[in-house]
């Protein structure tokens, strides 16, 4: 049996907060293996938000441990953590999440700069923002020149710049229009097609229905 | 494209799109580099230019006869100040240098230059109706052709012509030719003496003060008060300034075996404590100066924690996505380091042109102003600029790369 690429063993968070400690996630054990596209679905302040954090390095479980491609993160300091939001995942975010301040390009060049301390010149870049539907007279744009759809795409080829191993997708369809959310749905269901392993957290059914496996999340726990 | 520092890239791009702000916060660098260097300069440029005009008379000694205070010769102000050196109007009481000193003065300074002896005495003068006061020094007419010059005129050779100090011609208006009396007529006789010569001016000098007073020859001063073979000083003049020092000490050596009897006087002293007073001038202007920093230093900090508290959720993206404290640190230090950078850059600019126009205005003159003391200021004030800069930025940056990425990307 192969190494699963996500593993949560009884994660537990615990918020503590002066009215009393707040549980956001209680013994949650799931498995992902390579290749999987799969919907996190829940109420809001089901918990699905933080556990994609947990999942995603921004956070650290209170108790329980989580293993990213047989490796305990438990372990590893906010350096390593780090390293590895640059190289092993990719954020899409409801609000994009673009850097003002660079253009389309840039956006998607940043993490490939950071990783490998250089600009590209294998032409990465260039080749997603087609893959994903942004021209070249596109991406010079800053973000807030670009439609929400656009930006979402500007957002998928910066998720997937360094080819990571997961992409995490946080109600990618949230802020968009029903038929931009298709389109956006369409083209995370082509990479899944291609291989990539997709979590993606949602609280629409229709929306959930792209993956191959929904969890359900209820009050912490696994439904 | 941009260049591999992206991080830089993203610090120059904050820079420029809050381009008003970080114009005046950089403004608050920029003055406060230009006060600093240019008060800075201006000092230096003072105790460069006195400096020289007192080395001018470092070779300079003068013996004087012990009075048991600190010395009985002062400076006198080329304006007006004089000092009686003798009591009374008779020269002859114990505070004189006698024939015998001097004689030994010359015999050990013989080796190293020459000594000459000066009678000098204060009294009533009077010109047609004015009266006043004023200096009569009494030289060798060979001495006086070698250290005074006459710069209308010619020098007195007889017993019954002087040459008088530029400032006592002007105040009394006296010309060549002018007859002036000596002496108060209710103590006794007064002399007539004419007016063959005018001096040229000499300024702040510790041998001898003749801006304000009346020179004649040793025979006028003795028909005058008498005292033969008693001299009120001895001044020295050495050849080499660096022997100074061993003249002086030979001397004391000499005449003050057995008491003090005389007092030798060279001009390190009054140098040293007029290097030192300007010094602390300028450091207190320079001090004040500094506020200036202070203050600039305070709105670099406003600036910096405006560009963190509105980036935070950009601070959010940047850590979600893979980027590391240190770097987010280091967006916000290359930040305040531009602002710091550019400040100094144009403030140095700046000072040397308001330094100059400052140094010229209050020095009067330009002529150390690219020397190496002075000059020096103006890098010394960018550096400080800058680390202030960078200094101030450090907490903003801290707390920017202290973030919790989850809370800044919630953050609106």
């Amino acid at each position: 049996m192969s190494i699963p690429v996500i593993e949560l063993d009884d994660v537990t968070k615990v918020y503590p907060l002066p009215a009393g400690d707040v549980t956001a996630l209680s013994g949650i054990s799931i498995r992902i293996d390579e290749g999987e596209f799969v919907a996190i679905m829940g109420p809001s302040g089901s918990g699905k938000s933080t556990l994609l954090n947990q999942i995603g390095c921004l956070d650290r479980p209170t108790s329980g441990d989580l293993f990213l491609a047989g490796k305990n993160t438990r372990e590893m300091d906010d350096r390593e953590l780090t390293s590895l939001r640059l190289s092993s995942i990719g954020y899409i975010f409801q609000k994009f999440n673009l850097i003002p301040l660079l253009s389309a390009y840039e956006n998607v060049e940043y993490p490939y700069i950071m990783k490998h301390r250089k600009n590209d010149d294998t032409g990465r870049v260039r080749d997603l923002l087609a893959l994903v539907g942004i021209d070249e007279s596109l991406s010079t744009h800053k973000p807030n020149e670009l439609s929400g759809g656009q930006q979402q795409r500007v957002a998928i080829a910066r998720a997937l710049v360094n080819d990571p191993a997961i992409l995490l997708c946080d109600e990618p369809t949230g802020n968009l229009d029903s038929q931009t959310g298709t389109q956006i749905m369409e083209a995370l269901s082509e990479l899944h097609k291609k291989g990539r392993t997709i979590v993606m957290v949602t609280h629409e059914s229709e929306i959930a229905a792209y993956a191959e496996r929904t969890i359900v999340i209820r009050d912490g726990r696994v439904a | 494209m941009i260049g591999n520092d992206i991080i830089l890239a993203l610090s120059v791009r904050s820079v420029r799109l809050h381009f008003l702000r970080s114009v005046l916060a950089a403004l608050g660098i920029v003055i406060g580099v230009v006060a600093i260097a240019s008060i800075g300069m201006m000092g230096a440029n003072m105790t460069l230019s006195v400096t020289e005009q007192l080395s001018d008379m470092a070779n300079k000694l003068t013996v004087t006869p012990y009075t048991g205070g600190g010395g009985g010769m002062m400076m006198g102000g080329g304006g007006g100040g004089r000092v009686v050196i003798s009591s009374g109007s008779s020269s002859d009481d114990d505070d004189v240098i006698t024939e015998k000193q001097f004689k030994t003065i010359q015999r050990i300074v013989a080796k190293y230059g020459t000594a000459y002896t000066v009678r000098s005495e204060s009294d009533r003068i009077e010109v047609g109706s004015d009266t006043g006061r004023a200096t009569i020094y009494g030289l060798d007419p060979e001495i006086m052709r070698e250290i005074l010059t006459v710069e209308e005129g010619e020098y007195p050779k007889s017993t019954t012509s002087v040459a008088v100090g530029p400032t006592l011609a002007e105040r009394l208006n006296l010309k060549i030719g002018s007859k002036l009396k000596i002496g108060d007529p209710d103590e006794g006789s007064t002399t007539t003496v004419r007016v063959v010569g005018i001096l040229e001016e000499r300024g702040m000098s510790m041998d001898l003060s003749t801006d304000m007073a009346i020179v004649g020859s040793d025979k006028l001063f003795v028909g005058i008060y008498g005292g033969e073979g008693e001299y009120d000083q001895v001044n020295v003049v050495v050849n080499d300034i660096n022997n100074a020092d061993v003249v002086k000490t030979a001397i004391e050596d000499e005449l003050n075996r057995k008491e003090d009897t005389v007092t030798v006087q060279d001009s390190s002293r009054m140098m040293e404590s007029i290097t030192s007073s300007l010094s602390t001038m300028t450091t207190f202007v320079m001090a004040i100066a500094a506020i200036s920093l202070l203050v600039a230093a305070v709105s670099i900090f406003n600036v910096m924690m405006m560009s963190v508290n509105e980036r935070v959720r950009e601070i959010g993206i940047l850590r979600s996505i893979g980027t590391q404290r240190t770097e987010i640190l280091r967006m916000f230090i290359y930040e305040a380091g531009i602002l710091g950078l550019v400040g100094a850059i144009i403030g140095a600019v700046m000072s040397i042109i308001i330094g100059y126009i400052v140094v010229v205005g209050m020095v009067g003159t330009a002529e150390y102003f690219f020397a190496a003391g002075s000059i020096s200021y103006v890098p010394m004030a960018m550096a400080v600029g800058a680390a202030i800069c960078i200094v101030t930025g450090v907490y903003p940056a801290w707390r920017a790369s202290n973030l919790d990425p989850i809370e800044a990307l919630r953050a609106e």
